[in-house]
């Protein structure tokens, strides 16, 4: 029913290049990308192959000077790479969430989880303290953290990575943001939590209708996950359709050499 | 460190020497045997005795009262002088460590130059242009300081500034001032908190040294550094008079050195 819409977020040949040597240095070469509201697409590349960038494009966090982007990130059909600093930043946090590769890093270790939960809420909202507070847990209990009360006096760290990765998370959606980046988010984590996060994404997905775009090298997470995936490799986009086409029927010699290398499980 | 289960005797002998010495400023705010100033010529030169703890100085003053008050105003000093080389160096080293770019360039340039003099011939040179007196010493030594707080923070700074919790407090829509002082200057602290007591220690010894050159707080206040230039004079007919305030001056200075080791072990756990 909302096919007509445009959709919730459009790049546009994005090229994204380095000065900081004599020779501009060239990361992502014409990335196109679109996704629709409640939709998860998946961008899966070895190391090097840009995908990181391009989320961080995404999100705003490349504004370093000896940088240079080119091309559209048109999100709801604002102009993310030409709007002025303090329309993205009304963005960030309530529409645009993100949760980082490294959940050690990730969280600020000089502040209680509730507080960094509650962030969000603290910029962009006028909610009371207490109502705030209530958010909080119930948004710590929704990442299926047992002991809310509890994590929610703790500090970063008092918790074990994959809490904190629930934790990151659940600072990432307390806004109920429309587009959700998880930037290898499973990556740091061990095989039986990488379940568990998945698995939290795509109900978080399902319940909220966030979109997700989620970045990995982990092609089975990948298609367990998502409905269109995104092979880069140097930069260049390899490939794009729909995870079953991809993982069915790839064209690529790349993608056909990724598939190949996920491990099996061969049962005698 | 093998302070893992040790008590952190630094910090605890720290903390005694300067909770005693606070105690006995505040005493002194309120109650001195004698009034600091109050000159009487038959006890010239007295000794120590139960009259008078700490002997009499040249006019007959109490030592005692007088180190009481010296010393509160050495640390009225040396608390003003760290309250603007923080504020200032925080300040500076926050923006310059976070932004970096040439704004940092042209800032830490003249802050090397600044830093480049020795902070009490720097002192001597605002103190020549700007006259001797107790304010004058405050904003001197204070402007002093600036340069060493404003470089500790902007390497704190630059550490910290590029930490994904940095990115994502960025990503929650924080703006730079919030990030700054809300989420990355907490990160700061237990560094900043060694490096104010040990200025501390620098500024109580800066006041003392140019109250003894003449040039800081000027007679008939007390001064520790003041009692120990008038002191001198009488070395060997009363030494008791050099020998308390130079005491107190270690006291202090032992206390604070103490407790910014004590607090830099404490933080390093």
């Amino acid at each position: 029913m909302m096919d007509k819409k445009s959709p919730l977020l459009e790049v546009i040949g994005l090229n994204i290049e380095f000065h900081d040597h004599l020779v501009p240095e060239t990361v992502v070469y014409d990335f196109d990308l679109t996704l629709n509201e409640g939709e998860i697409v998946g961008i899966v590349g070895e190391s090097g192959s840009g995908k990181s960038m391009t989320a961080l494009a995404i999100a705003g966090l490349l504004s370093r000077h000896d940088m240079e982007k080119k091309g559209q990130i048109l999100y709801e059909g604002m102009d993310l790479l030409s709007c002025p600093r303090a329309q993205l930043r009304k963005l960030q946090g309530k529409e645009i969430g993100m949760v980082f590769q490294e959940p050690m890093t990730s969280l600020n270790p000089v502040k209680k989880i509730g507080w960094q939960v509650e962030e969000s809420l603290r910029l962009h909202t006028q909610i009371p303290k207490e109502e705030r507070k209530e958010t909080a847990l119930s948004l710590l209990k929704s990442v299926e953290l047992t002991e809310a009360e509890k994590v929610y006096k703790m500090y970063p760290h008092e918790l074990s990575g994959g809490m904190r990765q629930r934790a990151m998370l659940a600072a990432a959606i307390i806004c109920e943001p429309k587009l959700l980046i998880a930037d290898e988010p499973t990556t740091a984590l061990d095989v039986t939590i990488q379940a568990q996060i998945v698995k939290l994404l795509k109900k978080i997905n399902e319940q909220k209708k966030t979109a997700i775009l989620f970045i990995s090298h982990d092609l089975s997470l990948v298609s367990r996950l998502c409905e269109r995936v995104i092979v880069m490799q140097g930069g260049y986009i390899v490939e794009t359709g729909s995870s079953e086409e991809i993982f069915e029927n790839p064209k690529e010699e790349y993608t056909k050499k990724l598939i190949a290398a996920i491990p099996k499980c061969v049962r005698k | 460190m093998s302070m893992k289960k040790k008590k952190n005797y630094n910090l605890i002998a720290g903390g005694i020497l300067t909770g005693t010495m606070l105690l006995l400023i505040m005493i002194g705010i309120f109650y001195t045997p004698y009034d600091p100033n109050a000159m009487d010529p038959a006890a010239k030169f007295a000794g120590v005795s139960l009259a008078h703890p700490m002997g009499c100085d040249n006019f007959g003053r109490d030592v005692f009262s007088r180190v009481l008050q010296g010393s509160r105003t050495t640390l009225f000093v040396a608390l003003c002088t760290v309250t603007i080389g923080t504020v200032f160096g925080i300040a500076l080293g926050a923006v310059t460590g976070y932004y970096g770019g040439i704004l940092d360039e042209i800032l830490m340039r003249i802050n090397d130059a600044v830093f480049a003099f020795p902070s009490l011939l720097l002192a001597l040179v605002f103190i020549s242009i700007l006259g001797p007196g107790r304010n004058n010493v405050i904003a001197a030594l204070g402007i002093a300081f600036v340069p060493s707080f404003a470089r500790i923070v902007r390497g704190e700074f630059l550490k910290y500034r590029n930490m994904d919790y940095v990115k994502s407090a960025k990503l929650q829509g924080a703006g730079d001032w919030r990030i700054m002082f809300v989420h990355i200057l907490p990160n700061a602290m237990p560094v900043l908190l060694s490096a104010i007591i040990i200025g501390f220690n620098n500024a109580v010894l800066a006041e003392a040294g140019m109250s003894y050159l003449g040039i800081g707080v000027q007679p008939p206040e007390a001064s520790l550094g003041r009692m120990l230039s008038e002191a001198q004079s009488y070395l060997f007919t009363a030494p008791a008079y050099a020998i308390f305030p130079g005491a107190v001056i270690i006291w202090m200075v032992l206390g604070f050195s103490l407790l910014s080791e004590g607090i830099g072990a404490e933080s390093e756990k």
